[in-house]
């Protein structure tokens, strides 16, 4: 199921409404929060580095796409309990590596999108990793089969949520 | 090198947002999370996503209280019945309780033990939680407009589930006990041994800095040791569930006692009072003759300077010793085993009327003279005069001394 190779001019860039910029992450933030506390297994989703692919791939813009991230994963730290960075910079580089996906590969179909996302997941991961063990010294253990499965649900609810979301998008 | 940085546009911009993300982690680090205050950004995001989430508890609590309340009314009947019985065997318990926190407050008197009390808790309801997997902690509807400040403990009716660790105007972070870095001094129900409940990254509780030649069952309870400064004594906190030797310590695995999956209400601690126990030797058990003495219609105190003979004999069945305060107290004006009778002597002051909590005693009346066996056995439970109605008119015909002041055990 590979990912079609098309050019720059081939692949469509898509711009979304100032309340849909804005609405979709804060509202995936608000579910994020939200939903754990009556179905505790939802806490394996994550939700705003789901938003933060789909802006980032629907865009093709790095600029964009590294700014939506950052904004994302900074707001997202603020309201856990841990210093402020350790997500802001995890989803700084998935926006920023998602709209760079953007631009070379149609990522429109569903396939695409299911491993696209399971690959960010896990690049989100190991950079949170990373950085929380390695500059905020956090005791984090690394768990592949944890891991591998929270990479499969997320790419599935993501396939799911673009799917909903792509209602939202404009052509430019 | 301009050419560069054009060229790279983009990926130079990458470079210098993670730079000034990573610089501004460092430096949080090196001061310690926030540095004792909370940052602008955080009270964005949290006032930003609070009162949705708010508005969505609120709401769904609303329907699902009328649906309660006023639908689905079911099982309540044999629900109730079930209350019932078990406030009844609450009753005998609670009884038994607080005979041995009698003894247990009269050691520690002893002791000049200094217990903390929990004086003020405010309940709050659980509107979301940080939506992270590496950082367990919930968020309640109260903050610093409500009183809230952090370190203040936050338990359930079940048991302990963490303290308030950020506080915002109208809400607060409350950091769980199974969250690696929280931790709670803590000490096991039976073998008294103490530790510190900690959390792990994948949300379990264990108890460290247990040594491994120490015995720990599976089952046995954790109780909040005080020590931390944080949790007041006495909280459950957990059970154990498996105990694994892992070198110089015991690896012993916790289950918390509140169920921090499913939380909705909790309550905050605001206030802990630290004192020593008071033991009132007064407040001792109230037995059914105290109870009576005190609501029977009673003689008015006499005045000064009159003369005791004036004053009908006593009835007295009891051995000298010391009456309750109670007791002495409403017998003042009429009988008394011991300085009421006296000549002259005055009515020692009514206290406080017992506390109505069915049957609820507290220690045992000091007695000056081992009582003997059967007369104890005839004054607990009722006055002589209801249970042998005969024997007390015949003690009382006896107990008609040419001097009344005088008492004549028998």
């Amino acid at each position: 199921m590979a990912a079609p190779y098309v050019s720059r001019e081939q692949v469509e860039v898509y711009r979304f409404s100032v309340p849909v910029a804005v609405g979709v992450p804060l509202a995936a933030l608000l579910l994020q929060s939200f939903l754990p506390l009556r179905l505790p297994f939802m806490a394996i989703f994550d939700m705003p580095l789901l938003v933060t692919i789909y802006f980032g791939v629907g865009r093709r813009n790095q600029l964009s796409g590294l700014l939506t991230g950052s904004i994302i994963g900074l707001l997202q730290d603020s309201l856990t309990h841990q210093p402020i960075g350790l997500y802001g910079i995890a989803k700084t580089v998935v926006g920023y590596g998602a709209s760079s996906l953007g631009v070379k590969l149609d990522v429109d179909n569903h396939g695409s999108r299911l491993l696209a996302t399971f690959g960010f997941y896990l690049l989100h991961q190991i950079i949170y990793f990373a950085v929380a063990r390695g500059l905020a010294e956090q005791v984090l253990y690394w768990r592949w089969g944890h891991q591998a499965l929270a990479a499969v649900a997320n790419a599935a609810l993501g396939v799911v949520l673009y799917f909903m979301l792509d209602r939202l998008r404009q052509k430019t | 090198m301009e050419n560069i940085i054009s060229r790279h546009r983009n990926l130079t911009l990458l470079a210098l947002v993670l730079f000034g993300q990573i610089l501004g982690l460092a430096v949080q680090v090196r001061k310690g999370a926030d540095g004792g205050s909370t940052r602008l950004i955080r009270v964005w995001a949290v006032s930003a996503i609070t009162p949705f989430e708010k508005a969505v508890v609120y709401t769904s609590r609303w329907f699902s209280g009328t649906w309660r309340n006023y639908v689905y009314l079911r099982s309540v009947r044999v629900q109730n019945e079930k209350l019932r019985d078990e406030l009844e065997r609450m009753r005998l318990e609670h009884v038994r309780m607080v005979q041995d926190a009698g003894q247990a407050r009269r050691l520690q008197t002893l002791l000049a033990f200094k217990e903390q009390f929990i004086s003020q808790t405010m309940a709050a309801q659980v509107i979301s939680t940080t939506g992270s997997e590496y950082s367990r902690g919930v968020y309640i509807d109260k903050g610093s407009k409500d009183g809230i400040k952090a370190d203040m403990p936050v338990i359930t009716p079940d048991g302990v589930v963490g303290k308030v660790i950020r506080v915002y105007p109208s809400s607060s972070l409350v950091l769980q006990i199974n969250d690696p870095s929280s931790g709670a001094g803590v000490i096991l129900e039976k073998s008294r041994l103490q530790g510190i409940l900690k959390g792990s990254a994948s949300g379990e509780t264990f108890l460290a800095n247990i040594m491994a030649d120490e015995t720990i069952e599976p089952g046995e309870r954790l109780l909040t040791s005080g020590g931390d400064r944080v949790y007041p004594k006495g909280l459950a906190a957990g059970t154990v569930v498996r105990v694994n030797p892992a070198g110089t310590f015991l690896n012993v695995e916790v289950k918390p006692a509140a169920q921090l999956n499913r939380l909705e209400e909790v309550l905050v601690i605001t206030k802990i009072v630290e004192k020593a126990p008071e033991v009132n030797e007064q407040n001792t058990p109230l037995r059914a003759v105290d109870i009576l003495a005190q609501r029977l219609p009673s003689v008015p105190p006499k005045p000064e300077g009159q003369s005791s003979s004036a004053i009908p004999a006593p009835v007295h069945m009891d051995p000298p010793a010391k009456k309750p305060a109670a007791a002495a107290a409403s017998a003042g004006s009429t009988t008394s085993a011991t300085g009421a009778s006296k000549p002259g002597a005055e009515p020692k002051p009514k206290p406080a009327p017992p506390p109505e909590t069915g049957g609820q005693t507290t220690v045992e009346p000091k007695r000056e003279k081992p009582p003997t066996s059967a007369n104890s056995g005839q004054m607990r439970g009722a006055a002589p005069s209801e249970k042998n109605p005969a024997r007390a008119k015949s003690a009382a015909e006896q107990a008609k001394p040419e001097n009344p002041a005088k008492d004549t055990p028998r």
